[in-house]
């Protein structure tokens, strides 16, 4: 029984797949002939008048344009036509710079709030109240001093992603257990020594679920902030087809924007497994 | 079946401890405790005394348990003398040197076993000994930590997770790691209490063995009277606390090869026992009330209980001739 619960779970999750597949070809699908008409004027209305097929795509048709942005990821026909991997090469470079950024500041500022009471009660009224701004919020701020609209993208990734990190860093680091803290005091350890074979290891995971936060806030807010600010990046794109009223192509960006989303979050929960230890 | 299974070579620090008896650091105070207080804020701006004026001498090679009821510092002295906390008041003087923080000298074996968990067996114990030998090459780094694994019967379990070990071993590998460092004081808080009756029997043959063997100099808090009978060379009772005193010490009169399974033959057992009890019972509230006459804080009375009945009754009912030895 246990051992068929993932191969069942997988059944039911086939069948749920080609039912939902089912029911929106049959949707969107045309009633057949609506009304008879001057077949000039039908030509000009489309099939949405003529035949009652609707203005929403099909899966079948989402299908033939996820095989057509599979079979060339990488073209580039000027500014408002570019490959969907390039697009995400650019909303991921984003998210990764933006992201690194606020690693590197929130772990050690992280640290520095958990280890130190006092810096966590002086920093404390600060955190507390930018803390819940929207990162979008920031964006009229970033493009005034940062006059560069691809590096305010960036800077609002940073500003979103910070928060989760420095919390948890700090949570986790003040939460190091008084009894190992004390193994390292009597064998003497110094405190760098001790920040990093007895602190961090301690904190690692605690650390580690902030930036798994952090990296999934990131993917959310990156979309908005590209709509935004335009140019390049999968949040200008969806805007973009949404422009061009191509519908397919915001499906599909869509399903390749939470394709992308979920593989950044396996890779951390991946990383947040390797540094939990057992108790 | 013998019971004197640990009749064998001398303890490794005799000599030692014979050459300290030229330098001013006699081995009577290996470690001395001078007038240590306590004292910690209380609600209303006043303070509570977990004690006061504590003065304990302790000698060099010695096993000494602390006995006393929660409350009365026990934890306290033992992390003063560990360097974890500093007293309010008062100094102490261990190997010559007055305590100021923590020490690789003195090695702490923690009540719970406080391995990191994220480190294997074997590298909970080289953290130890790369700590106590920073430059030392990695290879001889890790033979000492396996030496130290090997004592407490851990070979082969060097590449475990704690997660992956049972009470008892967890607290094997603190023993490992205490005795890595080699250290010149081992320190212990209840370090058996968490385990189950069996386990710990057997550990406390295994610390026996081992302080026997190296001549270790062993400070341990207990609350287990059996405990202390068995480990200890002295005993110090403390009354009860708020503002506890070292009541008296008492000499352990059992022979210094001692078989835990035969330990309630030997003669003395239950009058040291009693006296224990009796303590724990009764006299660690009185004494605390109201001292005896004559009672001194800075040289407690030591008291080496004589043979009760029941101990007569003991001697009589086994074999009396081996026994005296």
């Amino acid at each position: 029984m246990a051992r068929t619960l993932p191969l069942r779970a997988a059944l039911l999750s086939l069948s749920i797949l080609v039912g939902f597949l089912l029911i929106w070809q049959v949707a969107v699908s045309g009633v057949g002939k609506t009304q008879a008409m001057d077949p000039e004027y039908a030509a000009l209305m489309g099939q949405a008048a003529t035949t009652g097929k609707s203005a929403m795509p099909g899966p079948l048709d989402v299908g033939a344009t996820i095989w057509k942005h599979l079979k060339d990821p990488f073209y580039d026909r000027g500014p408002n036509d570019k490959g969907l991997g390039i697009q995400l090469a650019y909303s991921i470079g984003r998210v990764a710079l933006g992201y690194l950024l606020a690693v590197i500041v929130a772990i050690p500022v992280g640290f520095l709030i958990g280890m130190s009471p006092l810096m966590g009660r002086a920093l404390d009224p600060f955190i507390q109240l930018l803390k819940p701004v929207s990162p979008l919020a920031w964006m009229p701020l970033a493009l005034y001093t940062i006059k560069d609209s691809g590096l305010s993208a960036i800077f609002v990734i940073f500003i979103c992603s910070l928060w989760p990190m420095l919390i948890n860093t700090a949570f986790g680091v003040s939460g190091t257990r008084k009894e190992w803290l004390n193994v390292a005091r009597t064998l003497e350890v110094g405190p760098i020594r001790r920040a990093f074979t007895v602190i961090l290891p301690a904190a690692a995971p605690t650390i580690l679920t902030g930036m798994r936060i952090s990296i999934g806030i990131a993917w959310l807010v990156i979309v908005a902030a590209e709509m935004l600010v335009g140019g390049t990046g999968i949040g200008y794109f969806v805007w973009n087809e949404w422009n061009n009223l191509s519908i397919n192509n915001v499906i599909v960006s869509i399903l390749v924007i939470g394709l992308v989303g979920m593989i950044l979050d396996q890779l951390l929960a991946r990383a947040q497994r390797l540094v939990t230890f057992p108790e | 079946m013998s019971i004197l299974p640990f009749a064998r070579r001398e303890p490794a620090a005799e000599p030692a401890a014979k050459t300290a008896g030229t330098r001013p650091m006699s081995s009577e105070k290996f470690i001395s405790i001078e007038g240590i207080a306590r004292r910690y804020p209380a609600p209303g701006g006043k303070t509570s005394t977990v004690f006061e004026d504590m003065w304990l001498p302790m000698r060099r090679g010695e096993f000494v348990c602390m006995i006393g009821h929660s409350g009365c510092g026990k934890t306290t002295v033992l992390n003063i003398l560990a360097g974890l906390e500093a007293p309010t008041e008062g100094v102490v003087i261990a190997a010559g040197e007055a305590i100021e923080g923590t020490s690789l000298d003195r090695a702490v074996i923690f009540q719970g076993h406080a391995l990191l968990p994220w480190r294997t067996v074997l590298g909970n114990v080289t953290y130890a000994v790369s700590s106590r030998w920073r430059n030392a090459p990695k290879a001889e780094v890790e033979e000492r930590a396996r030496k130290a694994i090997r004592t407490v019967g851990l070979a082969g379990s060097e590449h475990k997770r704690p997660s992956e070990l049972s009470g008892g071993m967890k607290q094997r590998v603190g023993i490992a790691r205490a005795l890595s460092i080699e250290p010149k004081i081992l320190l212990m808080d209840e370090p058996f209490s968490a385990l189950d009756a069996l386990t710990r029997g057997t550990l406390q043959d295994e610390v026996r063995r081992i302080c026997v063997e190296t001549g270790q100099t062993v400070f341990m808090i207990t609350h287990d009277v059996d405990e202390s009978i068995y480990l200890a060379d002295r005993i110090v009772l403390m009354t009860n606390g708020p503002m506890a005193k070292v009541a008296e010490i008492v000499e352990n009169p059992l022979p210094k090869d001692r078989d835990r399974t035969q330990l309630h033959h030997a003669p003395g057992y239950y009058a040291l026992r009693n006296h224990l009890i009796d303590f724990l019972v009764t006299r660690s509230k009185t004494l605390r009330d109201a001292m005896p006459a004559g009672y001194d804080q800075r040289n407690p009375p030591v008291v080496r209980p004589t043979l009760s009945e029941a101990d007569a009754a003991a001697i009589a009912a086994t074999d009396p001739v081996g026994r005296r030895a």
